[in-house]
């Protein structure tokens, strides 16, 4: 009897487990992977990301869905915890079988779910603006990397605000560290003296700011314009820019170029005693083009919020997804590898008004945009690069890399090759 | 008292130890040799998954060993499972070699791009496994001596002490966020790729890493058993209710606290070497004083002073935070804060203090 | 000295365009206006080297509502209509806009805020305005503002100045704005060629503050090649160098008092909880954090008077804080006493609940509480040294509190039984003390202070629900460090913590700094296990 009644359950089990898997298939979707923290300390950053993926992803579906199928968003929450960020990456491949995969914002995120993605030669597509160094297979930078950020915001305010100090402060972790060394070293090429720079770390969160503001203001106090290219990250930029305030520091005096504080930053903030002060970005809310007026019109619509603002990052997913989009069409079908290699060369309109191209080193062509802070919370663009800045993987300005380069096209295929001595490094 | 007989009357323990020992054979052999399409296939994921929770059940046994036995309430535990994972990592680092991005064949990436001219000192001898294994038992062990010695001598107790913890393992997060130190800053170490030679992204290699998880909790778990049934245990569990009248009665209390406490540290910086390879990672996060205080609510949640009640918490929560983290995002600290609060309120000797009672009733 | 001779030459020119000036200055009445409204015409254009010539024409103009016009476009307050471009000043109003005519100056009516389109400037022009300002503003009545003005004229100095600072100090009164003035003539005086006149000028210009004078000074000792005029400048230079050490001394202590007021504040509310009736409360940090969105919700409620509103707030948020306090002790607490690691462990479950709570309510986004205008600036006290009144404000508030707080404990009925109850329950309990009231309101005293504290961190920093977190073990430290259920010890501990701090970061940065801090709280408390002043309480030790 006691067997019998086992076997019975065996079978019943199996027999679910076979209906469950038919069930999938007859579904018949493409499953895209939305891997952003939904709780802990990114979740402020990284929760309108996934709605921003969730809102292409239904006009997509509203368009006809991709090869004749719908696509539907699988969201899991790695919870701002890093080593979760790669055991989630694994669960959306292995388990949910996605076809790519959206998500990250740290760098730490990115560098905990690379080897993930390696490994099973899936695709992550990663929409922020981060240090470069880095050119994998898998992974499709739609973020800033240096080149298409900082330097130009170095350049714009050497040139056209005759800025000849420089202090360079920043949050202590990698992408400040690296973009700082990238910028003294531009900055030294470009023939500043040493004095004339100023490198200031700080710890995640900082919030007393009294000595090392006092400390700008007494280095910018030397006769020489001296501006702050701030790499601030989050938290610390709100006492930041309050002592800058009290102090007397204003955007004539020592203006602040940042590249972490986009618009959803300043939603926190009061922005009167920021008036002036700059970002460096390559898309603005405040864009004026058709194709980004539809868009805040359409994300309005879909978080049902109108003052909601929508940011750089954002504008990063709009344009990884519609690549991917456009190379699957092109190689028909999402199997990650004819996605590679169809995704290079692959043009599509960004929200400035211009047209973004997948490099061979999978970074993206973008303008790159110079704006200034209003009392509204929105940007005003007072600077844009007259044409397209393609994304460098590895700098020419750090001794490490400046021999590397990345092509994943076939006959090279490699992300570090170094010339010096013709070899690809890895693997 | 032999492990034997100790063993006999710890009839949790002896489940506990059945089900690990089960899953060690099993689970492996359920990942290897069943084909996927079978509905006893146990996937990579689930086993890494199953191989996280094996550390964490270790490291639980730490922490109980400490608070349980010894009424020391550690909320800096983080900081000796993190230091042990830094020491795997660093060998899985030098492991790495030319095959770094920039093919630097002695110096790690993150060095490489941030201008380091030379291998700091600390990172010689991590190239071999049994130096960086030494290295593993030896600096946790190390700073949980230096810091018990000082504050066990000056009979710093209580929750003097588990604030005290807590500022080490805070004040190691800062340092090892700093990215002077050499230790790869906020991004921590990653991207490994093989260990002994084996290639980390291999199933078998998995697989031989959760069974070393599986063996290690095991003998962290015997070993436990053993200290607290001892002569030594019964002292341990007389400082904990009464720390004076074991002092009058002639006994050393610092050096036991002191060498129980070093022990534990010892435990936990072995589940972080585990917990390395498995999850890919490490990064100073791990020390953060949150971290630590989950650890502790673990424990209290299978009830402390039980070993198996310790690794039933681990495992216990952490399948919770795994669910619940994907189907309810927001409730789970929600969830989490609730169980802190209900658990010391109702439930003081934790889940299996539950069972216990049914047993006893 | 060529590259002197060479610039006096260069400047020639705009010498003379700046002696013509005044002759504009007299043009009065209409052609006054005609030249203003040129201006405005030009400043319609979205190109801003148009709008910056439209800004000189408009300044020049010497029409009295060139000032008012200026400050407003600066201020941002200037639009125009879309439909024919005319320049009117804006006051909105939700999706409408009264609007007044900047010409006319009278009330055009309401329109919609699609309607009209802000004249917008940039960085370049708003130094152009500010600059443009200091000029109108050197004749103006205010002596402050004459002052700024000269000041501003000290950066950008040229021999053209002088014939304005001649005449300008033939009727100047004020004193300070006679210095200001004395010293850009000084330094004028140190770039002519009469070493003469450069030796009267050093000797006009010691001890002298000012940072143009410094860079001058620096840049003369480089330069010079008179002997005697060479040292005179460098022993000026190094007293003058001297005396800024000092000030700068001066304001480390400041930077180092208002971080030990801001960690007084955050510690003092846990001093009480944790010392007087040994609990450890985990969930202090968000008290504070509450009472920091009590005071965002009271400036949402009453936009227009946030000085005012921050006032409330101390109140409110004392409640607000110290009922969710007493919430805590009743459901909570009061089960745990005696068992104090317990306690730590179910109060940080509360605070996770609380936390989270917040992030449900108000987003997980960070909430913005503006400052009122009298807490936002500085005290210039001399040229090097300035105290942000918003810190000062912090650093007054943070003794207040504490001096009530001692007073309360020490003087008041409530005081003596919580004190009683401290020393020795049963004793007090027998003396008719109702222990567990008094644990209940102790606990919202402490709860309450917190929330105070929440106040003044909402001036500060980010107001989110990371706000309490990051306070939370500075606050332990703070009192473990001055001796726990000793209030004198929390202030003396968190002030000294606070310019430990600031001296040891200019040395070793910020984090560094933390770090050593806390192993050096780590070594002490094993030392001394009392912290700095042991008293008896519950918590012994």
């Amino acid at each position: 009897m006691k067997t019998r009644l086992l076997s019975f359950a065996l079978t019943v089990a199996v027999g679910m487990t076979t209906l469950l898997s038919g069930q999938a298939v007859a579904a018949d979707t493409i499953k895209v992977g939305v891997l952003h923290s939904l709780s802990g300390t990114m979740a402020i950053s990284e929760t309108t990301l996934k709605d921003t993926m969730l809102m292409l992803i239904d006009e997509q579906n509203k368009k006809g869905g991709l090869l004749g199928k719908k696509l539907e968003a699988v969201v899991v929450d790695p919870a701002s915890d890093w080593p979760l960020f790669a055991e989630k990456a694994r669960e959306l491949i292995t388990k949910d079988k996605v076809a790519a995969v959206f998500g990250c914002w740290t760098s730490v995120s990115r560098k905990s779910v690379l080897p993930v993605f390696e490994e099973l030669n899936s695709l992550l597509f990663y929409p922020v603006q981060y240090e470069g160094e880095e050119s994998s297979r898998n992974v499709f930078y739609t973020g800033a990397a240096p080149n298409q950020q900082a330097i130009p915001a170095v350049d714009y305010l050497m040139k056209d605000m005759g800025v000849k100090r420089w202090v360079l402060a920043g949050t202590d972790y990698v992408y400040p560290r690296t973009t700082n060394k990238i910028l003294a070293a531009y900055l030294k090429a470009k023939g500043v003296a040493d004095k004339d720079i100023m490198i200031n770390y700080t710890p995640f969160g900082h919030s007393d700011w009294q000595s090392i503001v006092a400390e700008i203001k007494k280095f910018g106090n030397a006769g020489k314009k001296t501006a702050v290219v701030s790499t601030i990250n989050g938290d610390a930029n709100v006492p930041f820019y309050k002592e800058l305030g009290n102090q007397g520091i204003t955007a004539d005096t020592i203006p602040v170029v940042a590249f972490s504080v986009g618009e959803e930053e300043l939603s926190g903030i009061d922005t009167k005693p920021l008036v002036g002060h700059l970002a460096a970005w390559n898309y603005f809310m405040s864009v004026e083009s058709e194709t980004n007026d539809n868009f805040i019109e359409a994300w309005h619509t879909f978080i049902k919020n109108d003052k909601r603002v929508t940011n750089d990052p954002m504008e990063a997913h709009f344009i990884g997804f519609n690549m991917w989009i456009k190379a699957v069409e092109k190689a028909g079908t999402t199997d990650a590898a004819a996605v590679q290699e169809a995704i290079i060369g692959v043009t599509v309109p960004n929200l400035s008004g211009g047209y973004s191209a997948m490099m061979p080193n999978h970074h993206i062509t973008k303008p790159v945009l110079i704006g200034e802070i209003q009392d509204d919370g929105q940007f005003e663009v007072v600077w844009q690069t007259p044409g397209m800045v393609a994304g460098d993987a590895w700098s020419d300005y750090l001794p490490g890399s400046k021999d590397l380069l990345s092509d994943w096209r076939t006959p090279l295929a490699c992300g570090n090759f170094n010339v010096k001595i013709g070899k690809c490094s890895a693997k | 008292m032999t492990l034997f007989q100790a063993l006999k009357t710890d009839r949790g323990g002896m489940i506990t130890l059945t089900i690990i020992a089960l899953a060690t054979v099993v689970v492996p052999v359920c990942n290897l040799l069943v084909p996927e399409s079978n509905p006893f296939h146990v996937s990579t994921f689930t086993m890494a998954l199953l191989g996280k929770y094996l550390c964490y059940g270790l490291l639980a046994i730490g922490v109980d060993l400490v608070w349980g036995y010894l009424g020391i309430l550690s909320l800096g535990h983080g900081a000796f499972f993190a230091l042990g994972g830094y020491g795997m990592g660093m060998y899985l680092m030098r492991q790495i070699g030319s095959r770094g991005v920039y093919g630097n064949p002695l110096l790690p990436d993150f060095m490489v791009f941030l201008n380091w001219q030379q291998l700091p000192w600390f990172w010689h001898g991590f190239q071999w496994f049994w130096f960086a294994m030494l290295m593993v038992i030896l600096v946790p062990a190390l700073l949980a001596f230096v810091f018990g010695w000082f504050a066990f001598r000056s009979r710093v107790t209580g929750v003097y002490l588990s604030i005290m913890t807590q500022a080490l393992t805070y004040a190691l997060l800062l340092a090892f966020y700093r990215n002077e130190m050499g230790f790869g800053g906020n991004n921590g170490l990653t991207d490994f790729k093989d260990i002994l030679g084996f290639s980390l992204q291999a199933d078998t290699t998995r697989a031989g890493l959760f069974i070393a998880s599986g063996v290690a909790l095991m003998f962290g778990y015997l070993s436990c058993l053993y200290i607290t049934r001892s002569r030594l245990g019964r002292v341990c569990t007389a400082i904990r209710d009464q720390e004076d009248r074991v002092r009058f009665i002639g006994y050393r209390v610092e050096n036991v606290k002191l060498w129980i406490f070093t022990f534990s540290a010892v435990l936990a910086g072995i589940a972080g070497a585990l917990y390395v390879p498995q999850v890919g990672i490490i990064n100073p996060n791990e020390f953060s004083p949150l971290a630590s205080i989950e650890m502790v609510v673990w424990v209290a949640v299978g009830g402390r002073a039980t070993l198996y009640g310790a690794v039933a918490g681990a495992l216990l929560v952490n399948y919770a935070k795994s669910y619940l983290t994907v189907a309810m995002p927001d409730a789970w600290l929600f969830a989490l804060g609730a169980l802190f609060v209900l658990v010391t309120l109702f439930l003081p000797r934790g889940v299996t203090g539950l069972l216990r009672k049914k047993e006893v009733a | 000295m060529t590259i002197r001779f060479y610039l006096t030459r260069a400047w020639l020119p705009l010498l003379f365009l700046l002696l013509s000036v005044p002759p504009a200055i007299a043009v009065s009445g209409p052609a006054a206006e005609q030249q203003l409204q040129q201006g405005l015409a030009r400043l319609v254009h979205g190109n801003f080297q148009e709008k910056e010539a439209a800004i000189t024409q408009i300044a020049t103009s010497s029409d009295p509502k060139a000032k008012e016009i200026l400050e407003a476009l600066l201020a941002g307050k200037i639009y125009r209509l879309k439909k024919d471009n005319t320049l009117v000043y804006t006051a909105r109003k939700g999706a409408k806009a009264d609007i007044i005519g900047v010409l006319s100056g009278n009330a055009l009516g309401t329109v919609k805020k699609r309607a009209i389109k802000k004249i917008t400037i940039n960085n370049r022009l708003r130094g152009k305005l500010r600059g443009q300002l200091a000029l109108i503003d050197l004749h103006s009545s205010d002596p402050k503002q004459r002052l700024a003005a000269v000041n501003k004229l000290i950066k950008t100095l040229d021999p053209a100045s002088a014939i304005t600072l001649e005449t300008l100090l033939q009727t100047e009164k004020n004193t300070k704005v006679r210095e200001a003035l004395l010293t850009a003539r000084a330094i004028i005086g140190l770039r002519t060629d009469s070493g003469e006149r450069r030796l009267q000028a050093l000797e006009n210009l010691q001890g002298n503050l000012n940072p143009a004078v410094k860079n001058e000074l620096t840049s003369l000792i480089a330069a010079e090649k008179d002997k005697t005029v060479r040292l005179k400048a460098v022993a000026t230079l190094s007293s003058i160098e001297s005396e800024i050490a000092f000030y700068a001394l001066l304001e480390k202590i400041f930077f180092g008092l208002s971080l030990g007021s801001v960690l007084v504040l955050a510690a003092i509310g846990l001093a009480i909880t944790f010392g007087v009736i040994g609990v450890i409360n985990m969930a202090h940090g968000e008290l504070i954090m509450l009472g920091a969105y009590t005071t965002y919700v009271i400036q949402q409620f009453m936009p227009n008077s946030i000085g005012l509103a921050l006032f409330l707030a101390i109140p409110a948020a004392f409640i607000v804080s110290a009922l969710v306090g007493i919430l805590i002790e009743r459901t909570v607490i009061r089960f745990l006493y005696g068992r104090p690691l317990e306690t730590l462990l179910a109060t940080f479950g509360i605070s996770l609940i609380l936390q989270q709570s917040v992030r449900t309510i108000f987003s997980p986004l960070n909430r913005s509480v503006s400052t009122p205008a009298w807490m936002s600036g500085s005290l210039q006290l001399n040229p090097v040294l300035s105290l942000t009144t918003n810190r000062m404000t912090i650093l007054i508030f943070a003794l207040l509190v504490f001096a009530g707080l001692y007073i309360t404990l020490k003087k008041s009925s409530i005081g003596l039984q919580v004190r009683a109850v401290a020393q020795n329950r049963s004793m007090a309990r027998a003396m008719g003390v109702k222990a567990a009231r008094v644990d209940a309101l102790t606990f919202g005293l402490g709860s309450g202070i917190a929330g105070i504290a929440g106040v003044a961190l909402s001036q500060l920093t980010n107001v989110g629900p990371n706000l309490g977190q990051s306070y939370i073990i500075d606050s332990f430290m703070v009192v473990v460090f001055g001796g726990v259920g000793n209030l004198w010890g929390t202030l003396v501990g968190g002030l000294t913590l606070g310019v430990a701090n600031k001296f040891l970061e200019p040395w070793t940065g910020a984090v560094l700094a933390k770090i050593l801090i806390l192993v050096f709280i780590i070594l002490f408390i094993q030392k001394r296990p009392q912290g700095l002043f042991p008293q008896k309480g519950r918590a012994g030790a």
